[in-house]
């Protein structure tokens, strides 16, 4: 197997992360968008772990893992909030700070 | 060799799809089913290259429990279960477009670099086995591990005290 499999992989998953990210007005689907972006890094670092033969990325890998369930609990909670404050998750109405 | 690059291919061009699907469809509930999907995906590739401790926890935390919070959140935030019109805002296909971009810069950056360097090129070196991983946790990693546990700890706590009702 190639290595760039891998990273092409990971660069065609980060990408659709980042339209998911800048085209959703969906709270929770921005969150989803954001996922997709730290599974398309988990992909890289555990398949140049396996390239390098190190448990280096495997390891950062989990800790990627524990972050992204940390964000994931505190932007919920977020998201929640805003819904508690607008009843709506449309991030097109949280414009306050818009001049 | 050839067999692994079947199943990489085949659950390659799956988890594209799903994602793909994940961004464009208008149903909240069928997003979060089809970014199962994806992340069954991510455990299958890294099963497939070997790294069956963090294929294990990918499943058990992503799908286990990530999917779930997701699931409590659109269930909370009460999105209609069905179609729904106006999930995408009016900037769509300039997000597209940097989508596009950034692929192709990506992907000329990473086959200019690598071309088509083996993966199991120096696998003569140490295993990366579970019993592996769990060293470099609890040898060269412990101070990260011990600080990620209590970013674990605060973002928890932290995530109760904001959705809490006063």
């Amino acid at each position: 197997m190639w290595l760039n499999q891998f990273l092409v992989l990971g660069a065609v998953l980060f990408c659709i992360g980042v339209y998911g990210v800048l085209a959703r007005r969906n709270g929770v689907m921005v969150l989803m968008s954001i996922e997709l972006i730290l599974n398309a890094v988990n992909i890289n670092l555990v398949a140049f772990g396996a390239f390098h033969q190190t448990p280096a990325g495997q390891v950062f890998a989990l800790f990627v893992i524990a972050v992204a369930a940390a964000e994931v609990g505190v932007g919920l909670a977020l998201v929640l909030l805003i819904y508690r404050n607008r009843s709506s998750i449309d991030l097109e109405s949280v414009d306050l700070l818009k001049g | 060799m050839v067999a692994q690059n079947i199943f990489f291919g085949i659950i390659a061009a799956a988890m594209v799809l799903s994602a793909i699907r994940v961004v464009t469809t208008k149903n909240v509930v069928h997003a979060a089913l089809y970014l199962v999907l994806v992340l069954a995906g991510v455990a299958a590739q890294f099963i497939l290259v070997g790294a069956e401790f963090t294929g294990v926890t990918q499943v058990l935390v992503y799908i286990g429990a990530v999917i779930v919070l997701f699931l409590f959140g659109i269930m909370l935030t009460r999105a209609r279960i069905g179609q729904e019109m106006d999930v995408d805002n009016e900037r769509r296909w300039i997000a597209g477009l940097t989508a596009v971009l950034l692929f192709a810069v990506m992907t000329f950056a990473l086959v200019d670099a690598f071309e088509d360097t083996d993966i199991e090129a120096n696998a003569a070196l140490a295993p990366q086995t579970t019993q592996a991983v769990s060293d470099s946790i609890f040898r060269d990693y412990l101070i990260p591990f011990e600080a990620v546990s209590f970013l674990l700890l605060a973002a928890l706590i932290g995530a109760i005290v904001v959705a809490r009702r006063e």
